[in-house]
Parts: C-alpha cells; sequence; structure tokens
C-alpha cells in the first residue's frame, strides 16, 4: 500500500525485535471473541487516479453549468490561487495545533495576525483564533453573554438565520436557557417595539444578525441601547462578512460572532468554514476557543504563544469555558491571506461591487410586473422579493434555463410565502443577471 | 552531543515581521474584473448612519509581499511532511494529497448547501458512502456526518442519549461518569450537555474498575464516557462488562473514538456494547490537521439512537438520496449548512485508497508504538505495564531524579529534528510521555526518533542542564508564557495607538 513505508522483511524484522510472534499477538490485549476474523466489506482499494475518477463521476452528478442566485449564509465570492497555494504548504497544511510554540510560530504569528484583522473588520477589541462556523460561533456567544451577566434569558430575532437560531436551540435546550423569538417589520429589520418590551432583568442578550436573513441591515446603536439599558449584552451575528467593507461594524455590540467564509473560502457543500468570536477586551476571560497572544523568548525575541488557556478544557476540563479543542485553522489561514490581498483598498472595492451588482438585479427584478421589493431596509447583496405566485414554481422553471433561483423564504417562515431571497455578488454578471431577469418575467408572463 | 543529531541540520531561515509592519498605502494583492453595472457609493445605497468608509487597520500589500510573508512564516513550522510527529493521542499520520485535490474539484468545492437536491446527488452519494464506510468499520447501524470536530460529536452522542432516555424511560438522568484517563473535552462536553460530571478511578492497571463501575452506576447514570484503547493506548479489557452494567441500569455507553487508529479493520465497537461515539476524522482517517483545524467528528450509533440524529438526515427515496430537515424526535441541528463536507470528501478518499486493507494501516501504527516502547523501555519508566496498542505511555519519573521534566525532554526532541511528544497527559501519569508513531513511519524513521530519544536520556543524566534549557537550534528559545498571560497581547496595533 502506497500510504505505508515499510517492507514485508521490515514488519518481519520489526516484530521479531519487539520479541512477538506474529503481528496478532500484538493484538492479544483485544478478547478473542471481539477480534474480526473476516475483511471488512468496504470497496476495494482504489489507486489515486481511481479515487479521481470516483470524486470526478460524483462532481458530474451536481451543479455544473448553472448560474446560482443563492446566499443565505453561504456566499459565491471570488477566491485566489495565491490563498489556496498558500494553505497547501505542508508546513501549514499537516502542522498540528501549535503547542508547541518554538517550531509553530508560522502558524501563531498567522493567528495573531487573523486575531487583529477581525478586530479592525467588527470594530471589536479583541478575536480569537476561529470557531467552527457562525452558527457555533453565535451559540457560544450567547453562552458567553450568559456567564458574563448570570442571566439566563435571550432575545433572539427571528431574522437571525433559521439555521442558527436552530443550532442555538440544540445547545441552549438542556441548560435552562430561555429564548424569546422577536418578529420583524416592514422595513425587514428586528421589530424594536416587541425588542424593548422583551428585554428585562433576567435578559442576557440580545442577539440580531447584520446584514439579517433578508439581507436587510440592522440598528445595530440603537438595539445596543435598548440592550445596556437593561443591563443586557448585545450579540450580532454576521453571515456576510464581505459587508463590512461597506457596511459600519457593529461597534457598539459586546460579542460579534462572524462566519468568514465569504473571505475566500469555497461553498463546499456546507462547509469547513470558520467562524469567529470578537468582544470586548474585559470580557476576554469569558471567550471560548484558543487565542495567541505576543510574548518574548528567552533572549528578549518577539514571538507569540497560544495563551490564557486556563479557559480551556485542555486545563479546565468541566470548569471550561466551552469544549471546543479543534478548531477551524487552516480556513482562518486561508481568511488571513485573502485579506491580507485584499488589503484596505481591495475590500472597499469588493464591498463596492456587490452593492453595485444587487442593486442593478433588483432593478430589473422589479420592472416586472407583479414583483416588488418585499422589505424596505437598507440591504448588502441580498435582498428579498415577492413573487405574485409559489417561489418553488418559479425556481423550477428557472431550473430549466439552468438557473439555481433564489431561496424560498415560505420553507422557513409561514408568514413569508411567495418571498424570495436572492444574493448576487462580484462573482454574477450582468448578462447572468439580465438573463436570470429575462426568464422570471418569461415564467411570470405565462399562467401557471 | 550535537554529533548524534541527525535528523536536523541547521539552515537559513528568513526573518519576517507582522504583514501590517510591511504596509504602504496605495498597494494591493488583487484586482478585479471591472464593474459591468453602474457603481453605487456606499453612503447613497445605504445611507450615512449605515456606511462605512474604509477598514482602517487594514494592511496594503502586494501578491509578491504577501507570497513571501506567509511563505517564510510557513518555514518556521513542524509538519509531518517534514517527519514524525509522535504526539499521542492526536493520529499525525500521512495526508494524502489526493484527498486535496479532489475536494477541490469543480462540482465537489464548489456546491451551495441550498441548491436543489436533485442537482446534488453527487454530494449525497459521497456523504452515503462515507457514512455506510464508517457504519462497517465501526460495527455500528448508522450515524450522522453533521458534527465540525470531536468535541462536537462528543456533545451530539451526549444529546442522543439525553433524548433517547428522555423519550424511553420519562427523564434525561444526572450524571455522566468519566473516567480520570480522559480526554478533557469529555467533561467539558458533559457540562454543556446539562449533566453532572463523576470522575471514576482507574484501577491499578489503568483499566476500568468493573467492581467500583457496579457501586457506582445507579438510576442516576445517564452513560459514561470511555476512551478505548484508553488515553495509556491499552485496551479497555472490561469493555463489554462495563455496558452490560451500564445497559442492566438502562445507561448508555459512549466511546470516544480518538484512538479508532488502534481498531480499525481488527475490532469494531459496535461489537462490543457501545451504543455511541464519535470518530475524529482528522485523526484516524488522515484529513489535515491544519495547525489546528478544521475536523469533522462524525458520531455512529446503534438502531436505538436513530430517531434522534441530528437533522438533516440523509434518506433514499425513489433511487435518489435526499436530505430530511424534519425528523420529529430529532436532537435539532448542531451546525448550519450539514457539516464539514470538504473534509468528508477526504476522509472517504482515504477510506477509498485502502479498502479492506485499512487493517494493515492497524497492523503497522500498532507495530510502531510496540518497536518504540521495545526500543526505549530500559531507559524510561512505564507507569503501567499493559500491552501497549497504537501509543505507549512512559513517564519522566527516572529523569525527574535529576530535574528534568517530560517537558524538557520534549524540547530537547525538538533540536534533534522531531516533533514533540505529547506532554503531562493522561492526568494519571504523572510527567506522562504519551508516544504514537502511526503506520505513516518507516522503521528508519523509528530508528531515528528511538536514538534521539536514547540520547536525551543520556543528556538527561550527564548534562541536565542542556536538555532543561532546550530547544537550541530553533528561531525563538522557550516562550514566557507567564508573562503573555499576566498582560495578554492579543491584536497588532499601529505604533500611534500604543502606549
Amino acid at each position: 500500500m502506497r500510504y505505508l513505508p515499510k517492507s514485508t522483511a521490515e514488519r518481519r524484522d520489526m516484530l521479531a525485535a519487539i520479541g512477538a510472534r506474529s503481528i496478532e499477538s500484538l493484538f492479544a490485549s483485544i478478547p478473542e471473541k471481539f477480534r474480526l476474523k473476516e475483511p471488512l466489506r468496504l470497496p476495494a482499494a482504489m489507486s489515486e487516479q481511481e479515487i479521481i475518477d470516483y470524486f470526478r463521476a460524483r462532481a458530474a452528478e451536481n451543479s455544473g453549468g448553472y448560474t446560482s442566485f443563492l446566499g443565505a449564509g453561504v456566499y459565491n465570492h471570488l477566491r485566489s490561487v495565491v490563498t489556496d497555494s498558500l494553505i497547501q504548504r505542508g508546513e501549514f497544511l499537516t502542522s498540528y495545533t501549535p503547542y508547541q510554540a518554538e517550531i509553530s510560530q508560522g502558524t501563531l504569528q498567522a493567528i495573531f495576525e487573523f486575531q487583529t484583522l477581525m478586530c479592525e473588520l467588527t470594530g471589536m477589541e479583541v478575536a480569537n483564533a476561529s470557531m467552527w462556523d457562525g452558527s457555533t460561533a453565535t451559540t457560544e456567544a450567547v453562552l458567553m453573554a450568559e456567564r458574563l451577566t448570570g442571566r439566563h434569558r435571550v432575545v433572539v430575532a427571528r431574522s437571525l438565520h433559521p439555521e442558527y437560531r436552530q443550532v442555538l436551540d440544540t445547545y441552549t435546550r438542556n441548560l435552562g436557557v430561555h429564548i424569546h423569538e422577536i418578529g420583524f417589520t416592514s422595513s425587514g429589520q428586528a421589530d424594536i417595539a416587541r425588542l424593548e418590551a422583551a428585554i428585562d432583568k433576567e435578559t442576557a442578550a440580545v442577539v440580531v444578525q447584520s446584514p439579517n436573513f433578508f439581507g436587510v441591515l440592522e440598528q445595530i446603536p440603537h438595539l445596543a441601547e435598548l440592550a445596556h439599558a437593561k443591563g443586557a449584552l448585545l450579540v450580532v451575528a454576521i453571515t456576510e462578512g464581505v459587508s463590512l467593507g461597506a457596511v459600519r461594524p457593529p461597534a457598539e455590540a459586546d460579542i460579534v460572532a462572524m462566519e468568514t467564509q465569504s473571505f475566500g473560502l469555497a461553498p463546499s457543500y456546507g462547509g469547513p468554514y470558520a467562524g469567529v468570536i470578537a468582544t470586548r477586551d474585559k470580557f476576554v476571560r469569558q471567550m471560548p476557543g484558543r487565542l495567541a497572544g505576543e510574548t518574548v523568548d528567552s533572549n528578549g525575541r518577539r514571538g507569540y504563544v497560544l495563551t490564557l488557556a486556563t479557559r480551556e478544557q485542555h486545563i479546565r476540563r468541566e470548569k471550561a469555558t466551552s469544549n471546543i479543542c479543534t478548531n477551524q485553522a487552516l480556513c482562518a489561514l486561508a481568511v488571513t491571506i485573502h485579506l491580507c490581498l485584499l488589503g484596505k483598498e481591495g475590500l472597499k472595492e469588493l464591498a463596492a461591487q456587490n452593492l453595485a451588482k444587487a442593486r442593478f438585479a433588483l432593478d430589473l427584478l422589479e420592472s416586472i410586473p407583479g414583483v416588488r421589493r418585499a422589505f424596505s431596509g437598507p440591504f448588502f447583496n441580498e435582498f428579498a422579493v415577492q413573487f405574485p405566485r409559489s417561489v418553488k414554481l418559479v425556481n423550477r422553471d428557472l431550473l430549466r434555463e439552468k438557473i439555481i433561483g433564489p431561496l424560498p423564504l415560505g420553507s422557513s417562515y409561514a408568514d413569508l410565502t411567495k418571498r424570495a431571497l436572492f444574493c448576487v455578488t462580484e462573482t454574477t454578471s450582468r448578462a447572468e443577471i439580465e438573463r436570470m431577469a429575462a426568464a422570471v418575467r418569461e415564467i411570470l408572463s405565462k399562467p401557471v | 552531543m550535537t554529533d548524534r543529531i541527525k535528523k536536523a541540520g541547521r539552515h537559513v531561515s528568513q526573518n519576517e515581521g507582522l504583514i501590517f509592519e510591511q504596509s504602504a498605502p496605495g498597494k494591493r494583492g488583487v484586482e478585479f474584473p471591472p464593474l459591468d453595472v453602474p457603481a453605487i457609493d456606499a453612503r447613497t445605497a445605504l445611507g450615512t448612519a449605515y456606511a462605512r468608509e474604509s477598514v482602517a487597520g487594514f494592511p496594503e500589500v502586494s501578491e509578491i509581499e504577501v507570497m513571501r510573508h506567509f511563505t517564510r512564516l510557513s518555514t518556521w513550522n513542524y509538519a509531518i511532511d517534514l517527519g514524525m510527529y509522535p504526539l499521542g493521542s492526536c493520529t499525525m499520520k500521512y495526508n494524502p494529497r489526493v484527498n486535496e485535490f479532489v475536494a477541490r474539484l469543480e462540482g465537489i468545492a464548489t456546491e451551495h448547501p441550498y441548491q436543489p437536491q436533485e442537482l446534488s446527488q453527487g454530494c449525497l452519494k459521497i456523504l452515503k458512502l462515507l457514512l455506510d464506510c464508517l457504519a462497517e468499520i465501526t460495527g455500528m447501524d448508522t450515524g450522522t456526518l453533521e458534527p465540525a470536530a470531536g468535541a462536537q460529536g462528543e456533545l451530539t452522542g451526549l444529546l442522543l442519549i439525553r433524548a433517547y432516555l428522555e423519550d424511553t424511560q420519562g427523564g434525561p438522568r444526572k450524571k455522566v461518569l468519566i473516567p480520570d484517563s480522559a480526554h478533557g473535552t469529555n467533561p467539558a462536553t458533559a457540562v454543556i450537555a446539562g449533566y453532572e460530571v463523576e470522575n471514576v478511578p482507574s484501577d491499578e492497571h489503568g483499566q476500568i474498575d468493573i467492581a467500583r463501575l457496579k457501586e457506582i452506576v445507579t438510576g442516576d447514570v445517564a452513560a459514561m464516557m470511555v476512551t478505548n484503547p484508553s488515553t495509556l493506548g491499552v485496551f479497555e479489557q472490561n469493555i463489554a462488562e462495563a455496558a452490560e452494567v451500564l445497559h442492566a441500569h438502562g445507561a448508555l455507553l459512549y466511546m470516544d473514538g480518538a484512538n479508532m487508529n488502534a481498531l480499525a479493520g481488527v475490532a469494531r465497537p459496535g461489537d462490543f456494547g457501545v451504543d455511541v461515539m464519535h470518530l475524529n476524522l482528522h485523526k484516524t482517517f488522515s484529513t489535515p490537521h491544519g495547525g489546528g483545524g478544521p475536523g469533522a467528528g462524525p458520531v455512529m450509533v446503534k438502531k436505538i439512537l436513530e430517531p434522534y440524529l441530528p437533522v438533516p438526515v440523509l434518506d433514499e427515496k425513489d433511487g435518489h438520496l435526499a436530505l430530511d430537515h424534519h425528523k420529529r424526535k430529532s436532537i435539532g441541528r448542531v451546525r448550519a449548512f450539514g457539516g464539514n463536507f470538504g473534509v468528508l470528501v477526504r476522509a472517504l478518499a482515504y477510506t477509498l485508497a485502502y479498502g479492506p486493507g485499512i487493517r494493515q494501516a492497524t497492523e503497522d501504527a500498532v507495530l510502531n508504538a510496540n518497536y518504540i516502547r521495545k526500543k526505549l523501555e530500559d531507559v524510561y519508566d512505564m507507569p503501567f505495564n499493559s500491552p501497549s496498542m497504537h501509543e505507549v505511555v512512559f513517564s519522566d519519573a527516572r529523569q525527574k531524579k535529576n530535574g528534568v521534566s517530560t517537558m524538557d525532554i520534549a524540547k530537547r526532541l525538538i533540536d534533534y529534528g522531531f516533533h514533540p511528544y505529547t506532554t503531562a497527559f493522561p492526568l494519571i501519569v504523572p510527567g506522562a510521555m504519551m508516544i504514537e508513531p502511526t503506520e505513516s513511519e518507516s522503521r528508519q524513521e523509528c530508528d531515528l526518533f528511538v536514538e534521539a530519544m536514547r540520547a536525551i536520556a543520556e543528556e538527561a543524566a550527564t548534562t541536565p542542564d542542556l536538555v532543561k534549557t532546550a530547544p537550541h537550534n530553533t528561531r525563538v528559545s522557550r516562550l514566557d508564557e507567564v508573562a503573555a498571560a499576566r498582560k495578554p497581547v492579543l491584536r497588532w496595533k499601529p505604533k500611534a495607538h500604543s502606549s
């Protein structure tokens, strides 16, 4: 087998050196009745070429050749060859968590740079080395707010991604956390009046997403004021990081939980991505996840180490801030490299292109009889429209034109049938937008 | 002594500051196709209350500077691609490059989790085949591929147990039993799942104490979490009896599959009484550790737990695969978008490369560990003498007499060209030195490691200060971790703002 670096003779010699009669004898500690007598029923071993052929065949059964207008937490953005070739360097790809700082300075300095970039993006003072994704980061942010306030009620906007809310529910159900959901207004923003009424002296956190699930920006400074007035913390989730190139960061928030997939990570049918938690310096000791910190070596040279580990499970066990161990380091590295390539100007231009393309698409769609914008609030690169008929029917016809249409909001919001969430990024060409709009016009011009 | 260092030489390594320190206004590392629709200003599009001018602290650097910056940083890392990585319990094995290639294919990396399922049959077939392979390897009935890492797999497993107990026995019960040799994630997870943790002492052989277990398993106990082979690298002889004791009281057996590299193709947890377990695909199934992730932590279960699996659940309908997002008894969702698909692709590529021959990898892993044990047991103390499987645990008891600790020996290994073994874990062994070579090491590499460890044992006796001040050949010497924690500097700040 090509991955195994031993000849039969070497195996025999090593067994002899051990003083073992056979390889089976090394497994004698497993009770005999549990030792397998037959080979596992697995597909026969494949060569490298056969493995490639298998996955190429599977890839051909997916969405090749289709233009997509899906976003909803996972975005198609330009990725760079530079990022992908750098993260495939063996020294990054095949290294372990940097516990041994002297031979992990590359990873540690890159994490330190990631933390800095995340602070600059979000307007927070400190950021961790990554969480599994945006949904678990949001959940961990809520648990962190609970620890910081000692309170157990959480007010959550329904405009937070439905899957993020489901993950939050799964995690908190057994921990005595009470979740109170708040609706939205015709602007698509969280209903501030109801939200204000729902926050009380037992509220640990108010949780919103911005841009929210409908693509609409929330009124962060106002929400922060309302939360802080009752001693609660404001948690802001961000699924579309690129928005921060054009949108004011949620600097008034107490904890920001962000998904960074937009920064150079492939959609990859759901992952791997990288979440991150950013917060204020004063809350750092209740923050979950790894942290890289600057220090000096015994000769006074600058270097980096994993620090504040007394928050973590390998030291604190059942008293840890979280059970997270393995995170998304290589994804966070890709994000770091991607953001360095973009730089100040690149991020700004990227965000501006998204703003322009989304508006161009919305204008074309709104010119179609019976189609109108569903919400009036400010938006970045996603927007919801209302169709005169079921989104699923429209999408079925769009598929015939090799277009993957917008996300039907009715599947997650019973009160939003016939509403569709479009995402348009810099990767969607004007021609594709025009073709999609023409197809929608054509579809809606015919009777159901 | 330095003439005994055979694996590593010294070579020039480049200095490199932080990327922010190279920034100059106007530089950039990426350019876009020109905008093909009318441009709009952020202030106009969003209103001044929502618009942002730019991200102040972002670096401005060119492509070549980014390339050199991260290439230079990379050369400061140790990696499996450079040599043996004997971290016990971490299973740092070779990461086949074909896995990277297929995960990046057009049609694999490009797929959106919300695209129509009829346009996702390729992705779903990959998930189905991987799940079937993992069920066969573990002897379990089915499972979920959703958890993002081992710790999330643990949580998923405990939530399944909780849901099962609530559904069939009227309540979740109170306690989870965890041996004192367990990974730190186990107790941390049990608390998040809403359970109290009861630590269970190991017996004098480092094994589960069945007599003691019989005393403490009551109607309050929901489950016991067992790592098998244990963190001592030893098969739990009494695992089936432990399962019986638990089952007799209506409790379930959870197995932490972190050490599955000792069992694949040789024995199956499903056969020795395990009800639910997680796998770390970034350990046993070779997906790259990437400096700390991403991983994937599939959870495999017996039939009784199937109704509670997290959504979405993979189903077969009319010859097509489909994801079902609505299962009445499901514990819900543990992560958005279904899981770390790209990691699952790599794990399947690994499994397909071996097929049933995965047993050979397991045999070689156990052979390497026992070989190293045999070659070192006369110079390092072995606190537990039980037969080793894929890893061997020594202690620094002998070297400690000269003031040399497991950490010192580990740091000295760096000078010899190796990554350290796992230090100070498991907690039940004072001064633990936990060595897991994996199957990826040749006899030559094992011999070099043995020579290095023997040389260090000698140094610890003759020149202990040389060991206590190691490493000597690295870019940086031992770093001041106390200062880092006392006054944390967790981000770069421009000079003007730093005090």
